[in-house]
């Protein structure tokens, strides 16, 4: 479909992908592609894939991106897939040096996905699957009718953030019981810790044994009035198990979930991935590829990329700029309790100075460089922050917090305390800033209505998206639904039974579901 | 190369347009479309069109931003981010839509009927489309790339080219020019000449609803004619042709004589637009507070025995006044009933547009 890269273009992903190595990055081979810049948005609106399911929504963005490219408000320099192998697309009318520092940056991007753990449980043939959704859909569509299956479509992109970022990384209960499977332990045994018959009794002593089996068999009980039988909040998965569905149903809303979950990653780690994207395009520019003509547009380029506007931060800047800080700190040995406990500040300002290397570091080789590959493989966004966000940083960055003066209804700087801006920035960041939702009890008051709740962690639910969003979830479920949610400190039960909506205060007077946020 | 987003693009057209058709009667009423007008797009914002979710409300934090800046000094906005933002906008989308486009859905929507032009298909329109090229012409059409590249290449073939002092000269047989064909296009003009009372009763509200109302005229019209030329003209005991900017802006005061205005309109149309070769669409605007009866008599007889005949259709739309009778639609009701070329409309606020559209063209004329 496309044209080969050209011969220059090509030398260069060798050269950078050499130097990259040479660096330490370790990643999938990675295939480049040349886009117009037509092809891009197309491409970008689809997600980076060349192959996805029939859906208005994405010629919506493609309308969005290509207007954007026309008038110039943004141009998409860059996108890669996660996919072993990556593959990379490069937008022809870009300058070289433009070409240059996006292969550098994806090759960062792709030791990311390679590397870092919250991407471990993401399926690395994503291409073929996403292309497998699109053939499957387009099936169903022939079979039962374009605008059923869209609007069905449209119905489960409203559900689409109900998952469960971490349930990839457990085993839970409704998935061992998974209909087929036998249960073979006794249910309610007690925990036994294993010892020598002649400890047996004092290790798991009898007397504990039987009230603990008693306890267990009690919470069984209750569970099984109870259903489910825990809070639930991969909803999604819930609802593909409980809700009643056609079988082609079923299917499009388990597809459309483990997209969901393919993408999650992206979301928790977006800070960390182009912080450590931009770190190695600087990097690997700067120390070996930049030529002495390119650097202006280079630097404008980069400078244009790490912008920050105020009132937004960057991912790409505050990524780039936390991993130096953590670099310059393990390298200038700035961590531990012995420079936590000094307070005098002009030893902290001077702290290590002498250790900092003097040579141009490759690959791991300075305690620097070693923390941040580490910090690579094992952080996202939220615990990136939670623990490598500093006073001095925050400082150093000008880090402000705003919010919207009740008065003039503008936007202006509280203050730089470093605790709000820590908690501003993790709550935004905590779930990607999506809602909690649970689902609380699946036969509510006995009549098979489905009752989810929120978790309110500081903010409340918008009230019409919610009350929309319910009528969604009706279409799936097909028995009222109920949403309990916290508005301006009040309890309220959110309702829809196929025809009205309702709100009402939660009180005494109504039933209470299997379980509570 | 079609893309496979393209069909995807055309079901998101197809849904935008869907949703214009069902808020039509609100874009009716907005006047800020008209502004555009001239511009081949105009943006509609279109709200609704995402799927919902549930998503936290507004009332939260704020947030943290990075720069220069003492406790309570304003932020820039947020809405206005760098290069490398990939925040998601807001849930109200613009979406360019063509006025053809637009049209169209408002004659979907009021189920207008196609106007069928009166058998002028046989006007044609000649135009001149440089579309080719040839050895002779004249030397203002000389093609100079085509000219220059063939210059060039014979003196390089020739060997008279040397790339140290690069002097290209053209030759006769070097020469190209542009060569131009003529073409015949089918062409039914139209005319629509705009009436609008400017007595002392016509406040600015009134006006208003003239405006809107004339620029829906105009998009339906437009779309139905390949050609078409507006006029304009304003009366108050005396009628006058002004310009578009005029027709909207202008303030007089005064009575009211209406037959001075069909009197005009006559004219304008005997001198320019001959019946034989043109469409001719008559509106007339006013709020019905015409000065005398012997005067609403004159009206009548000049609209049956000198416009009516020439027209493709005569609207009156009689737009509600704090003053005044507004007797005048009664007369056009009672004198000419039979005319099936004269309609009538009332619109007394903006939401009646969408009746007074559908009461015009629904005969399809």
């Amino acid at each position: 479909m496309n044209k080969p890269l050209s011969k220059a273009i090509a030398e260069q992903v060798e050269i950078i992908a050499e130097h990259a190595r040479r660096e330490g990055l370790d990643f999938y081979p990675t295939i480049f592609e040349m886009l117009t810049a037509e092809q891009m948005s197309e491409f970008a609106a689809y997600g980076g894939f060349p192959k996805r399911y029939p859906h208005w929504r994405f010629g919506m963005s493609f309308e969005k991106l290509r207007k954007q490219h026309k008038y110039g408000l943004g141009k998409i320099y860059e996108m890669v897939i996660n996919n072993n192998p990556c593959y990379a697309y490069l937008l022809n009318d870009n300058l070289l040096v433009d070409h240059k520092t996006v292969i550098a940056h994806v090759y960062g991007h792709c030791d990311f996905f390679k590397n870092n753990y919250w991407f471990s449980q993401t399926n690395r043939r994503m291409m073929d699957e996403m292309a497998n959704h699109a053939t499957r859909i387009r099936r169903f569509s022939e079979r039962h009718g374009l605008e059923r299956v869209e609007r069905y479509i449209d119905t489960i992109l409203s559900l689409e953030n109900l998952i469960d970022p971490h349930s990839v990384f457990m085993r839970r209960d409704h998935e061992d019981a998974l209909p087929g499977q036998a249960i073979s332990k006794d249910p309610s045994a007690p925990t036994r810790y294993p010892a020598k018959s002649y400890m047996d009794r004092y290790i798991n002593p009898p007397d504990q044994m039987s009230s603990e089996r008693a306890e267990n068999k009690d919470r069984q009980a209750k569970a099984q009035v109870s259903f489910p039988s825990s809070p639930v909040r991969d909803i999604l998965l819930f609802l593909i198990q409980n809700a009643p569905l056609e079988d082609w149903e079923a299917d499009i809303l388990a597809m459309i979930r483990e997209e969901a979950y393919y993408f999650a990653p992206q979301g928790q780690t977006k800070i960390m991935n182009e912080g450590w994207a931009s770190y190695w395009h600087s990097t690997i520019m700067t120390n070996y590829v930049l030529q002495d003509h390119e650097v202006v547009d280079y630097c404008d380029h980069h400078s244009g990329t790490l912008a920050t506007s105020p009132g937004q931060l960057n991912p790409y800047k505050l990524g780039i700029e936390l991993l130096r800080d953590i670099e310059f700190r393990w390298n200038t040995g700035r961590y531990g309790p012995e420079f936590d406990a000094c307070e005098d500040m002009e030893a902290r300002r001077h702290w290590g100075k002498e250790k900092a290397p003097k040579h141009r570091v490759v690959g791991q080789d300075s305690p620097g460089r070693r923390k941040i590959y580490e910090v690579r493989a094992l952080y996202n966004d939220v615990n990136f922050l939670d623990e490598y966000l500093t006073p001095e940083f925050v400082d150093q960055q000008k880090l402000y917090h705003y919010r919207q003066d009740p008065q003039t209804g503008r936007m202006v700087v509280v203050n730089r305390d470093f605790e709000t801006i820590k908690r501003q920035m993790l709550f935004m960041l905590t779930n990607h800033a999506q809602p909690f939702l649970y689902v609380l009890d699946g036969n509510y008051r006995n009549r098979g209505e489905l009752y989810l709740g929120h978790r309110h962690t500081g903010a409340d639910l918008e009230i019409k998206y919610a009350v929309a969003t319910l009528k969604e979830l009706h279409r799936i479920w097909k028995r009222p639904v109920h949403l309990h949610a916290r508005i301006d400190d009040d309890h309220i039960l959110f309702s829809y039974d196929g025809e009205q909506s309702t709100q009402q205060h939660i009180d005494e007077n109504i039933d209470k579901p299997s379980h509570m946020v | 190369m079609v893309l496979p987003i393209n069909n995807d693009h055309q079901r998101f057209r197809k849904i935008v347009k869907g949703k214009i058709r069902d808020d039509l009667r609100k874009f009716l009423t907005r006047g800020e479309l008209i502004g555009r007008e001239g511009k081949k797009y105009i943006s509609i914002p279109v709200s609704g069109i995402d799927s919902p979710h549930f998503r936290y409300g507004d009332n939260n934090d704020g947030g943290v931003g990075k720069g220069d800046g003492q406790p309570g000094d304003t932020v820039g906005q947020p809405g206005d981010q760098g290069p490398g933002g990939e925040q998601e906008g807001k849930h109200i989308l613009e979406v360019d839509i063509s006025l053809d486009e637009l049209a169209d859905i408002l004659g979907e929507d009021l189920q207008l009927p196609r106007i069928q032009p009166k058998g002028k298909h046989s006007i044609t329109s000649e135009r001149d489309r440089y579309t080719g090229i040839r050895q002779t012409g004249p030397e203002s059409l000389r093609h100079f790339k085509r000219t220059f590249r063939r210059a060039l290449r014979r003196q390089i073939m020739t060997g008279q080219y040397n790339p140290d002092r690069p002097k290209i000269y053209f030759e006769r047989r070097d020469k190209i020019y542009r060569s131009w064909k003529t073409v015949l296009s089918p062409q039914s003009n139209a005319v629509i000449i705009y009436m609008m009372d400017v007595s002392g009763s016509m406040g600015d509200e009134q006006k208003e609803l003239v405006r809107l109302e004339a620029f829906w005229i105009d998009a339906w019209l437009r779309r139905n004619y390949q050609g078409i030329e507006s006029r304009y003209i304003v009366h108050d005991v005396r009628a006058g042709e002004v310009d578009r900017e005029t027709f909207f802006h202008i303030r007089e005061d005064g009575g009211t004589r209406i037959s001075s205005a069909y009197k005009l309109a006559h004219e304008v149309i005997s001198r320019a637009y001959s019946p034989s070769e043109w469409n001719v669409y008559l509106f007339h605007f006013s709020d019905g507070d015409n000065s005398s009866e012997s005067d609403s008599r004159e009206c009548c007889s000049l609209l049956t025995e000198q416009l009516v005949p020439a027209l493709n259709m005569f609207g009156y739309c009689q737009v509600a006044s704090a003053y005044g009778s507004g007797n005048f639609i009664n007369v056009l009701h009672e004198h000419m009933a039979k005319e099936e070329a004269v309609i009538t409309s009332r619109v007394n606020t903006k939401d009646d547009i969408y009746d007074s559209l559908k009461t015009f063209f629904t005969p399809g004329r």
